[in-house]
């Protein structure tokens, strides 16, 4: 309860602010106008600041939400509280069309695009007769609550608060989730969240229809407040607006949209009121001061002031001691059978004219450490991302007990119960040691968006934690759980890796260099960990060029050259094969 | 329909589309060099076409004091960001680039402007201004930033489009202009009649494609600027001034801008405003040419403004829904077609 306290204050602050006597009533639409604007940032967050989707195009949302209610109330005089779900409804579903075109778009071409939809839509809206063309639809009847008709900005302030305080709790509760840290790892690429079942583009879509139905519900508040729609508000120029909105506030995080909202409204409001006293009566004038400060703002402070300003609270967030008690149900194991675990047979990966992998084949039982060496470039990283299905196979077949996995996505793989960790660390350097290990579990929990914005996958969610903190502890990396993965060193970064892989109950660990970067006493206790792991029934396949630290740990080694196997066996076999020693030591002939 | 119509249509359509094509080659310019997305080339295009209407009614235009003034704030940002290193040949150079250049050119508009100045000094002015305009937006407000994200660089580049906007209010107000047409020849083939303006658009466009791809595929110059947008700190440790590269980026586009409005502006009226719905269009077509193609940035515009005529014919209402949303097939097939690759950001 303590972390839902200065909510509570700051949900109180609000509701008392009208009851003030002396409130000039011009603050109250200020106030009003700072949720309306609140509501579209905070869709913003959850997009560009947490999920790394960028928008420019929001307005458009808000206003399918304020046209599907102006049409609805004035034309076919349905009651404004019914209209609320069609507006949600409307800009959800625009959400889905627009984003199943535009989520898949990479890097900059989406924001590109969402300028693209954001200008066409709102020169739609504008041309269509039954949306009152320029002039849009006027005569939009109040919100009412029995005899209460909310016609003045004082009333309707309750109404828009609340929305605010609601989709602000949602939003967090959704952000501190199994869906919540999916969405937080989409800014850092998918390649890390799809190994461990994260369905990226329907994370990425699920956000964007969030961020799309806050805009609706913003626009359909909007709509009753002005109790007119016309095109302006939901052109280009909002679109950017509510992104320097979130921008100004700090686009990581929930509170910072209600920050900005606040900064960026007042702002306006006094740049319009007292530029044209201090420069005469041009027009405009806010425009030219408010693209300088943006300017200004990204080349001085460029995550916003939210951040700024926690940084300097004395208000540190809570620790949450996850309880180890609590166990996740483990994956079902055959027992001792004899069939090989992993079986790669002449698996071929071409890139153009380069074969990267020349049908490369070898096994890995039950219960063993096998190790895959040779010099670089020799193709062992390319050979763990086919397996993982990061890649797709030129030729050849692999297979995981019997079931085959060449061309298979990278969640089907980790569903098999084969984890992965990376030879350059993916992990979400602002999320903690435990948020980042808990994706590893990310298929064994079952709560979805929904359950987590109403907190019923606390259940499922400590269950999780649980686990994540329990193979920490495995680790050895207990005293850093609650440390962002950034702060780390690059060492205990691979070891976190390895926390997370093993969060998945693997049968089968793919590890692509786990020993760079640690010292030596850390070498010997990774590698005890690993023997601990095989004895315990887990298979292990590791990429490694520390030969001490391979000859002494695997119980095959499998050496690769040129994208070819040369030579397969027992470390003490490979130590005295000629072929290994000609690729490695190189060969007078 | 018949035949003239849509030769007349299509006519119009390749008119609009040279000056898309030239604004897109601005924008996968300044983008292959800086990674900035440059919204504010449509500013550089009616900061061109309204400075030179004014210069021909013998008005002074008030872009010539705005040069002067980002030159101000940009000799101010060479001195703070030298300030533990101040050499007189630093100094100078500042100074000369930054204050005098500016100065010279704000003389010049004034000795010169005036009812009976020729065409030709005219746009030698507006070009001067908008070329100083460009640079020194470079140095203030992308500068600081070119090691950030393209994300950034967006937004940054954003805001400049709204103080540009804002400022081309004040300076033009809100009456549109037109300017003279640069020549009053024409030519009649057939049912169609070419005016020496549209021919002038043509020739430029088709030199402007030509000289930038010499230019980037066969100069060491080109090259190095090419080198700095793959990666700045590589190009840096071979000896390419990155800071140099980005200022001409900004340079060539905001003359090309320049360019394209004194062009446009004797067919059409230009608002303070109406740079910016003009450069998207470019934009279109350099995103349909993937930011990197200047051929297919070329023709993907002619196809933009082949485009925009029909449908300004058959549904005029609804010419700027078709015109925009014309990207988002073209994105997805551009996404489907290069397999999105990791990307590691921050």
């Amino acid at each position: 309860m303590q972390q839902r306290l200065p909510l509570v204050v700051f949900a109180l602050v609000m509701a008392a602010i009208p009851f003030i006597p002396g409130v000039p009533p011009f603050w109250i639409v200020l106030l009003d106008n700072i949720g309306l604007a609140a509501l579209v940032a905070m869709g913003l967050v959850l997009l560009t600041g947490v999920g790394g989707l960028t928008s420019f195009g929001q307005a458009a949302f808000c206003g399918f939400g304020a046209y599907t209610t102006a049409v609805l109330t004035t034309a076919y005089g349905v009651s404004p509280w019914l209209t609320l779900p069609l507006s949600l409804l409307v800009s959800g579903l625009a959400a889905v069309v627009l984003g199943i075109v535009t989520v898949r778009l990479s890097g900059h071409y989406l924001p590109l695009g969402t300028i693209a939809w954001g200008i066409g839509l709102f020169y739609l809206f504008s041309k269509l007769e039954f949306l009152g063309r320029n002039d849009g639809i006027s005569g939009i009847p109040p919100l009412s609550i029995g005899s209460l008709k909310m016609l003045d900005p004082g009333t309707i302030y309750f109404v828009i608060w609340i929305a605010v305080l609601v989709s602000a709790l949602l939003t967090m509760n959704l952000l501190d989730s199994r869906t919540g840290r999916a969405i937080r790892a989409l800014r850092r690429g998918h390649i890390a969240g799809e190994a461990f079942g994260v369905q990226t583009p329907r994370a990425k879509l699920l956000v964007f229809i969030y961020a799309a139905v806050l805009a609706g519900l913003s626009g359909w508040l909007y709509a009753h407040f002005q109790r007119a729609a016309n095109p302006t508000p939901f052109g280009a120029h909002a679109g950017i607006e509510y992104l320097f909105i979130a921008v100004v506030g700090g686009a990581g995080h929930v509170w910072g949209a209600v920050l900005g909202a606040g900064i960026v409204v007042i702002l306006k409001e006094i740049l319009q009121s007292y530029l044209p006293l201090v420069f005469g009566g041009q027009s405009q004038l806010e425009t030219i001061v408010f693209g300088i400060l943006l300017v200004v703002l990204l080349q001085l402070a460029p995550t916003g002031v939210w951040p700024w300003l926690m940084a300097r609270l004395p208000i540190r967030p809570a620790r949450k001691i996850p309880d180890t008690s609590l166990a996740l149900a483990r994956r079902a194991r055959a027992a001792e059978s004899p069939a090989p675990l992993l079986r790669v047979e002449k698996a071929r990966k071409q890139f153009g004219g380069v074969i990267a992998v020349n049908d490369v084949s070898f096994e890995v039982r039950a219960r063993e450490i096998v190790a895959l060496i040779g010099p670089n470039g020799a193709g062992k990283s390319t050979t763990f991302n086919l397996i993982t299905g990061v890649l797709t196979t030129t030729g050849g077949s692999i297979s995981v007990l019997g079931t085959k996995v060449d061309n298979a996505p990278p969640q089907e793989v980790v569903r098999l119960g084969v984890s992965r960790t990376f030879q350059h660390v993916k992990l979400v350097p602002d999320m903690t040691v435990l948020e980042n290990v808990a994706i590893g579990a990310h298929l064994r929990g079952s709560a979805g968006a929904l359950a987590s914005m109403l907190r019923l996958d606390r259940a499922d969610e400590a269950k999780l934690l649980a686990e994540a903190a329990r193979q920490i502890e495995r680790v050895g990396l207990g005293d850093q759980i609650d440390q962002p993965a950034g702060s780390l060193s690059l060492g205990q970064q691979r070891i976190v890796e390895i926390a997370r892989a093993l969060c998945a109950d693997p049968l089968l660990l793919l590890l692509d260099e786990p020993a760079a970067g640690l010292r030596h006493l850390e070498k010997q206790r990774l590698a005890a960990l690993l023997r601990q792991l095989r004895d315990g029934g887990m298979s292990v396949l590791l990429v490694e060029h520390d030969m001490g630290f391979v000859m002494n740990l695997a119980d095959r080694v499998v050496v690769l050259d040129f994208g070819t196997g040369i030579a397969e066996g027992t470390p003490e076999a490979i130590k005295s094969n000629p072929e290994v020693i000609k690729a490695y030591l190189g060969a007078s002939t | 329909m018949n035949t003239t119509i849509m030769l007349f249509l299509l006519q119009d359509g390749i008119t609009n589309g040279a000056i898309y094509a030239l604004l897109g080659l601005a924008l996968v310019l300044v983008f292959a060099v800086t990674r900035v997305i440059l919204i504010p080339q449509g500013e550089f295009v009616t900061y061109g076409a309204l400075s030179y209407a004014m210069l021909a009614t013998g008005q002074v235009p008030g872009t010539a004091k705005l040069a002067l003034a980002m030159g101000a704030v940009s000799f101010a940002l060479d001195l703070f960001d030298n300030r533990r290193s101040l050499r007189l040949k630093l100094l100078a150079r500042s100074l000369a680039l930054n204050l005098v250049l500016p100065a010279v050119i704000l003389a010049l508009t004034y000795g010169l402007a005036g009812p009976k100045t020729p065409i030709a000094v005219n746009i030698a002015l507006s070009l001067l201004i908008v070329a100083a305009i460009g640079l020194f937006l470079y140095r203030i407000a992308f500068q600081p930033l070119a090691h950030t994200s393209v994300l950034v660089l967006l937004i940054a580049s954003v805001g400049c489009h709204l103080a540009l906007q804002g400022l081309g209010l004040v300076f033009f107000g809100a009456e549109g202009l037109r300017g003279p047409a640069l020549s009053n020849a024409a030519l009649t083939i057939g049912p169609l009649r070419f005016t020496g303006q549209s021919l002038a658009v043509y020739g430029l466009t088709i030199a402007f494609i030509v000289a930038l791809w010499l230019f980037f595929g066969f100069t060491l110059m080109g090259k190095a600027l090419r080198a700095t947008a793959v990666n700045r700190l590589g190009a840096r440790l071979v000896g390419i001034r990155t800071t140099l590269s980005g200022q001409i980026a900004f340079l060539l586009a905001s003359l090309i801008g320049a360019i394209s409005g004194i062009l446009i502006v004797p067919i059409t009226t230009l608002y303070y405003d109406t740079g910016f719905l003009i450069g998207l269009k470019g934009f279109i077509a350099a995103i349909i040419g993937g930011l990197v193609s200047y051929p297919l940035t070329a023709v993907a515009a002619l196809v933009v403004g082949g485009v925009e005529a029909f449908s300004s014919f058959y549904a005029s209402n609804f010419k700027e829904v078709i015109v925009f949303t014309l990207i988002i097939p073209v994105l997805v097939l551009r996404s489907l077609a290069a397999p999105a690759v990791e990307e590691e950001k921050d």
